[in-house]
């Protein structure tokens, strides 16, 4: 990391002629001068060096980037960093901590959610989201009348996590461990 | 991607007069499709202007009892409205079959609008492609077209419009309002905003050059069953092969339809007004005649014929559905 981080081309945040960009990540404060091109996932992977976002397809299509903006979860890949100055964004980094495990996290962990586990920070970021969405009361393809509350079933829960490829298909692996956080909250 | 400079604009005025005064801006707002386009180099922009901030994120009541919906409401935000919910089912129902979670939370209701076909030949750039490059011609007429349109297109494209949440407007005859570049505004009826191809299928709405979509208007709700039916090739975040929206009023296990819209055959949201008059109130909507009607002039494909039986029994489907709930 310290390589990269003082290696001559690689000066994060100081490129001539870049956007000043003000960023909140996991409660710290960032000042990052961006070429406007960068995505919201290279500012944190290239230029914050929070690597456990990750860049699967780059294109919207698989989910591993999913990040938590403004307490709302995207692809991270499919937005430019510099549209979000003063944003508030949460990475799995500031989720939980090795000593301190999100419930989400632990219970992947203990329900096996993953194998390469590549897709799983984008999966536990997107899992969060989906019980404050279901809790929020916001409907998905599958929910029942459009006036009544959604309820936390396997059926919600797979439309919901859909934006979320596991090339592993740690499917089954993955409903268990969020059904178990919904069944904590309830 | 293609280097291009970036600036925020704070309202519409100031965002359509930053794009009139450089030549290849774009707006950007949820950027969903736009910076995927860019990666591909497929869209090249200069310049672009973002138009996240101008507070266009709202839905109001209208005076007549409709709803006005920003352009820069998220499609998360639209389909959860609880007036749009009670309402305009239809819409919800539509904006929840597309997309995923991630992306609804960021697409906007106008660039939902203005989203471009997903034709993998649109996409491929080593492939000809009328819509991409002018002129170069349609691989897809000759290529795999098994998701391209059957109705509506022409020599020149078979593509279709992604959208269904456009399909929803078409149905339930939105209004999309606009602002100029001289900063005067316009409404322009959702059956008129798409374009079909014919032989200029880059043209695809009738916005002019610089023009921003402001909101999204809808006339008062029509009450009724409202159901959308997207028949598609996964269980969920995929383009629709056919999709259904209707509304209805039920009495007596007898279906009366009020309207009905398809997404998935054409180059806009397709809908047949004569087809929704085609029985009589108190009668029994039959699919068959209905679909004959909707299906005429279809032009399929050798790989996508089957959008004509799936036409007439997804609208079976949806109209069975219907039948099974009542209206007052």
């Amino acid at each position: 990391m310290s390589s990269i981080a003082t290696h001559p081309g690689r000066q994060p945040g100081r490129q001539p002629g870049g956007v000043p960009t003000r960023l909140r990540v996991n409660n710290r404060d960032h000042v990052l001068e961006l070429d406007p091109r960068t995505t919201l996932l290279d500012a944190l992977r290239e230029h914050l060096h929070l690597t456990g976002t990750k860049k699967g397809c780059d294109q919207g299509q698989c989910g591993a980037c999913t990040v938590i903006v403004n307490g709302r979860r995207a692809n991270s890949c499919l937005t430019l960093a510099v549209m979000h100055d003063g944003d508030d964004i949460t990475t799995v980094e500031g989720l939980g901590t090795p000593e301190a495990l999100h419930p989400m996290q632990k219970a992947f962990v203990e329900h096996d959610g993953f194998q390469c586990g590549y897709c799983t920070p984008g999966q536990i970021l997107s899992a969060v989201c989906v019980l404050g969405e279901i809790e929020a009361g916001i409907p998905s393809h599958v929910t029942g009348a459009l006036t009544a509350a959604p309820t936390c079933s396997d059926a919600e829960i797979r439309e919901r996590m859909s934006g979320n490829i596991c090339r592993c298909a740690a499917y089954p692996n993955i409903i268990a461990a969020i059904r178990e956080v919904a069944g904590g909250r309830s | 991607m293609r280097a291009f400079t970036y600036e925020r604009a704070e309202t519409a005025a100031e965002a359509v007069a930053a794009v009139a005064r450089t030549p290849g801006a774009r707006f950007i707002a949820g950027g969903t499709n736009l910076l995927d386009l860019m990666k591909l180099e497929i869209e090249t922009p200069t310049h672009l202007v973002d138009v996240n901030r101008l507070g266009l994120d709202h839905v109001e009541e209208t005076g007549d009892g409709g709803l006005r919906i920003g352009a820069l409401v998220r499609n998360t935000d639209l389909a959860a409205d609880p007036r749009v919910r009670r309402d305009y089912g239809v819409l919800s129902r539509a904006i929840v079959a597309g997309a995923s979670g991630q992306l609804r939370n960021r697409a906007t209701t106008g660039g939902n609008l203005m989203q471009r076909t997903r034709c993998p030949y649109f996409y491929d750039t080593a492939m000809p492609c009328n819509k991409r490059e002018p002129g170069t011609g349609c691989a897809a007429l000759g290529g795999l077209s098994h998701n391209h349109a059957i109705l509506g297109s022409s020599e020149a494209c078979i593509a279709t419009h992604p959208s269904d949440m456009a399909v929803a407007l078409r149905a339930l005859d939105a209004t999309v309002e606009t602002m100029a570049p001289d900063g005067s505004g316009r409404s322009i009826a959702i059956a008129d905003f798409h374009r079909l191809p014919g032989d200029t299928p880059h043209i695809e709405t009738v916005l002019g050059p610089g023009e921003l979509i402001t909101a999204v208007t809808l006339p008062p709700p029509r009450g009724g069953i409202h159901l959308y039916r997207k028949v598609r090739e996964r269980a969920s975040y995929a383009f629709a092969n056919v999709a259904v929206a209707l509304v209805a009023k039920v009495r007596s296990g007898r279906v009366v339809v009020d309207r009905l819209a398809f997404g998935g055959l054409a180059h806009k949201p397709w809908r047949v007004e004569a087809a929704e008059r085609l029985f009589a109130e108190g009668e029994d909507a039959a699919a068959d005649p209905i679909a004959d009607l909707v299906l005429a002039g279809a032009r399929p494909t050798e790989h996508n014929a089957y959008k004509l039986p799936l036409v007439r029994r997804t609208l079976a489907a949806t109209l069975d559905t219907a039948r099974q709930g009542e209206t007052s």
